[in-house]
């Protein structure tokens, strides 16, 4: 293929490509779909159809009484709640702890700068969720061990660096003049802060405490290994999962599942900044 | 930083007196992290080289050796990392140069592609246990199309290769879109006119993928293998979901040495060999693909 095909040749493969790219991007849209919409049929229709075989593609009956199944189970609502609460604390906890960290890292030039930024960095490199093991050992020692306490935590500990990460590129974004012009108005640093900085983070920092929330909502080993009785959803469901019938798992699944379906759609605009600022 | 000259003036005073600023911000964190960051590290090696008496010994570390379950929790462990980190940065990769090819819809796509990011490992493993299952969806679609006769059983512990392999789906369904988020966000970088001068000169896709893409993303492309490999080694709640316990992973194990064997030190052990790996993987990568500006990023 040299640089000098016609223009012919050229319009026909670049129309060619788009075709091919579309169906690239229906293909693998239906590697994400597809078992989606399998779980939501499974959940929702008659217990029995779980047991049956072939399953039908398109559901005959639709029933909640498979989802119903799942949330009369004994535990499940009390699981439910807690898994709320942890997610609602570790959310305040890490946003409390780490937007003035990201503030600072936002604003401010100061010694140890560069070396604070790689150590929230490194921390990357080690699996946060494993140090839930010696923890559940010093909990037990502090008298907090199978408390949602112990989980929230943990599960701050593992959301905090990527909101102290999160909140400085959210800050960043903020122009600097706005808040200098407060200051020069006669705002003090505060003042400045809370009327004009926060109203214009306020839509980032809120995706970003919604993200921390669905971090906490799906943690599952650490849940698991620091609770017995006071177990979260997953935790609930996972020490269950070899010994409880199909449609209780498939339910399961889905109510774990559909938050964080709407959590994407609530969030979708924020996740490119979300994420990739992160992994700048 | 240039503020004029006036400004400058009145704000100096404020600025010098509010040096401590910064670390005032800065010290919740920092004391929060080393309170349930860095001690729990620390104790994690110091428990898993504790003696029945306490103090110093290796007995921990030579009972996770000597267990029966040990060499399958390893090598699966290692097996999945490295079968489905490649497999998911080609199919993250896909997905990221079909959103950057702004097709019709691009939000739509974006979405799509990333709704498995608030899927929990524990729901991905089950959703795809509905598939594999003997009766499940697969085998559905297999026998009414009339591929097969009968169900074939994937989740088999007499087939490991194919159990790995179902783990494999789940694990890729469920963590690709954050690598594609993080090689979306890299794209972005690029200048469209590298592009379009690639195409000037006649690229083909490929071409383009291969000497313009793949070099400028580099750094992304690092963060994203460095972050995936860790989660990889961590695999739990998709394993016991798919396989039960007819298949091992090092997580698993360290589960199984706290709660049913009640010994948080072989746990522990567990998770500080975790540890060792991840780090050993986060600098094998670093080394591997080092970048111009060669910060940690």
């Amino acid at each position: 293929m040299t640089a000098m095909a016609g223009a012919g040749t050229a319009a026909r493969r670049r129309r060619r490509a788009r075709a091919l790219t579309y169906l690239a991007a229906v293909l693998l849209s239906l590697f994400v779909l597809v078992p989606i919409y399998f779980i939501t049929v499974t959940a929702f229709t008659p217990r029995e159809v779980s047991y049956d075989f072939p399953k039908p593609f398109i559901p005959g009956t639709v029933s909640a009484e498979t989802v119903r199944f799942f949330a009369d189970s004994t535990g499940v609502l009390a699981a439910l709640w807690r898994s709320v609460v942890v997610a609602a604390m570790t959310l305040v906890l890490s946003t409390l702890l780490g937007a003035p960290a990201g503030y600072a890292l936002a604003r401010f030039a100061f010694r140890g700068k560069a070396a604070f930024r790689l150590l929230i960095l490194s921390t990357r490199a080690f699996p946060i969720v494993i140090l839930s093991i010696p923890l559940a050992v010093t909990f037990i020692t502090w008298g907090i061990s199978d408390t949602t306490y112990a989980v929230a935590l943990m599960h701050t500990g593992l959301a905090l660096p990527f909101t102290v990460l999160i909140t400085s590129s959210i800050f960043v974004s903020v122009p600097k003049d706005l808040e200098e012009a407060a200051r020069t108005l006669g705002c003090t640093p505060l003042g400045a802060f809370v009327k004009v900085v926060l109203p214009l983070a306020l839509p980032g920092l809120a995706a970003a405490a919604i993200f921390t929330f669905v971090l906490s909502w799906n943690e599952v080993f650490a849940a698991v290994i620091l609770t017995l009785r006071q177990r979260t959803l997953p935790a609930l469901v996972l020490a269950a999962l070899n010994t409880s019938p199909l449609p209780f798992r498939f339910a399961a699944a889905w109510f774990m599942l559909a938050p964080s379906l709407v959590v994407i759609f609530v969030i979708r605009r924020y996740l490119l900044g979300l994420w990739g600022r992160v992994a700048r | 930083m240039a503020t004029g000259t006036a400004t400058a003036a009145r704000t100096a005073a404020p600025r010098r007196r509010l040096g401590w600023a910064p670390y005032a911000l800065l010290a919740p964190s920092l004391v929060y992290l080393a309170v349930f960051f860095a001690m729990p590290m620390v104790n994690a090696f110091g428990l898993a080289f504790q003696g029945d008496a306490g103090g110093y010994s290796l007995e921990p570390i030579r009972r996770m050796l000597d267990d029966e379950r040990f060499t399958q929790a390893l090598t699966t462990t290692l097996l999945l990392v490295v079968v489905v980190v490649p497999i998911q940065f080609v199919v993250a990769m896909g997905m990221a140069l079909v959103v950057n090819a702004r097709l019709k819809g691009t939000d739509l796509w974006l979405y799509i592609f990333a709704l498995p990011l608030g899927v929990s490992e524990l729901a991905a493993g089950i959703v795809w246990f509905s598939i594999f299952t003997e009766q499940g969806w697969l085998n559905s679609l297999l026998t009414q199309v009339g591929v097969l006769e009968r169900p074939f059983i994937f989740l088999d512990y007499q087939r490991p290769a194919l159990l790995l392999l179902t783990i494999v789906a789940a694990e890729a369904w469920r963590a690709t879109s954050i690598i594609m988020i993080i090689l979306v966000a890299g794209l972005q970088g690029i200048p469209r006119d590298y592009l379009e001068a690639a195409d000037v000169f006649g690229a083909t896709a490929w071409q383009r993928v291969r000497h313009v893409i793949l070099p400028l993303l580099r750094p992304s492309i690092r963060v994203a293998l460095i972050l995936r490999t860790i989660l990889a080694f961590q695999a739990f709640a998709t394993v016991i979901a798919l396989a039960g316990s007819a298949a091992y992973v090092l997580a698993g194990e360290a589960y199984r040495w706290y709660w049913d064997i009640r010994d948080p030190r072989v746990a522990a052990a567990y998770a500080s060999l975790i540890l060792l790996l991840s780090v050993a993987s986060t600098v094998l990568f670093l080394v591997l693909l080092p970048t111009h500006e060669e910060q940690l990023t």
